[in-house]
């Protein structure tokens, strides 16, 4: 069904157009790699203050209340440039292992932001100054800088046609890529 | 003038490795990302808090000594990973427009922050006005970008 879909995107004339376009393209990667700057760095200045690695004196909520306009800012760019770049290769990335293995992480960091939020955040006047987060909140901003750095590497690596299924491949990676569904032409 | 060095890179042993290697460069180029990440927040913290966002109630000096081992750090993993990504394809860099825009805006990336911008980011607030604040900040950030952008469009330009 996805397949149909992506087939039906990658022959529509605005795919084409940016696939194929000289400037734009590159362009809009551009953005997509450098807003990693204001998204996943100030994503990861919380993460550090929460596991007391730095600005162990400001309150949490303040450092949480001032980055996040930036954040969603930041996070915003990422997923507009993000759904271009699909949309300009849609068939590929689809089958591509390093894109699914993406979009499971990125459901997963947006899991385990939302646990934090509906949880442990709820008490966070409690320990607001401490230097140091309690555990849960520790564990949600390491789990937050591993996901994010584990994104950030399998998106580089969507670049690489290793495992793609128009290449010699394993059973395995026919599987995970759904090889199956890829068309032949 | 500086072709027979490149010459000599392209003949390195090292170059051999990481050139030859289907998983080298690639790697290598993650780690680069990774501390991308990390500089861009330590970078961007302090210059937005110079432009009067993010961080706003904490002194500017406090933020700046805050971030500057983060800065350093992700600093000297930049340059750990991208000496050997450029000993990989020296010829391409030496004829690329992008990596002379991209050295060029690090070195004056480099001595920017660590004269000017550290001394008036760890200055004493009341010494420093707004608009030299201002001035600072946005000149780091458009180095900075320089190096990014010079960065990413090397691997548009092969």
């Amino acid at each position: 069904m996805i397949s149909t879909f992506t087939e039906w995107l990658a022959s529509t004339s605005g795919s084409i157009a940016l696939h194929e376009s000289l400037y734009m393209y590159p362009l809009v990667e551009s953005v997509h790699v450098l807003t990693l700057c204001v998204f996943v760095g100030m994503a990861a200045i919380l993460d550090l203050r929460l596991l007391g690695l730095t600005l162990k004196r400001v309150p949490v909520s303040e450092v949480a209340g001032r980055l996040l306009p930036w954040m969603v800012a930041g996070f915003t760019v990422m997923l507009i440039s993000g759904v271009l770049l699909f949309y300009a290769i849609p068939i590929r990335s689809w089958h591509n292992v390093f894109f699914r293995f993406k979009l499971i992480l990125l459901v997963l960091a947006g899991l385990n932001a939302w646990v934090f939020h509906a949880n442990i955040w709820m008490t966070v006047k409690s320990w607001d100054l401490e230097p140091r987060a309690p555990r849960a909140a520790r564990v949600a901003g390491m789990a937050s800088l591993l996901l994010w750095a584990m994104i950030i590497v399998s998106g580089r690596m969507i670049a690489y046609n290793w495992f793609d299924c128009d290449q010699p491949h394993s059973h395995a990676i026919d599987v995970l890529g759904g090889c199956d569904a890829y068309p032949k032409h | 003038m500086l072709l027979p060095y490149i010459q000599a890179i392209e003949a390195s042993r090292l170059h051999d490795v990481i050139s030859t290697s289907t998983w080298a460069f690639a790697v290598i180029e993650s780690i680069h990302l990774l501390a991308l990440a990390a500089i861009g927040g330590a970078v961007l913290v302090v210059d937005l808090r110079m432009l009067g966002f993010g961080l706003r109630s904490q002194p500017i000096p406090d933020l700046a000594r805050n971030a500057y081992p983060w800065f350093v750090g992700s600093l000297i993993v930049m340059l750990a990973t991208g000496i050997p990504l450029f000993i990989s394809e020296p010829t391409k860099c030496y004829y690329s427009y992008p990596f002379a825009v991209k050295m060029i805006s690090l070195v004056l990336a480099m001595i920017f922050a660590f004269t000017i911008r550290r001394k008036i980011s760890t200055a004493e607030e009341t010494r420093i006005s707004p608009v030299v604040y201002k001035l600072v900040a946005l000149v780091s950030l458009a180095l900075w970008f320089g190096v990014g952008a010079g960065g990413r469009w090397i691997g548009f330009s092969g």
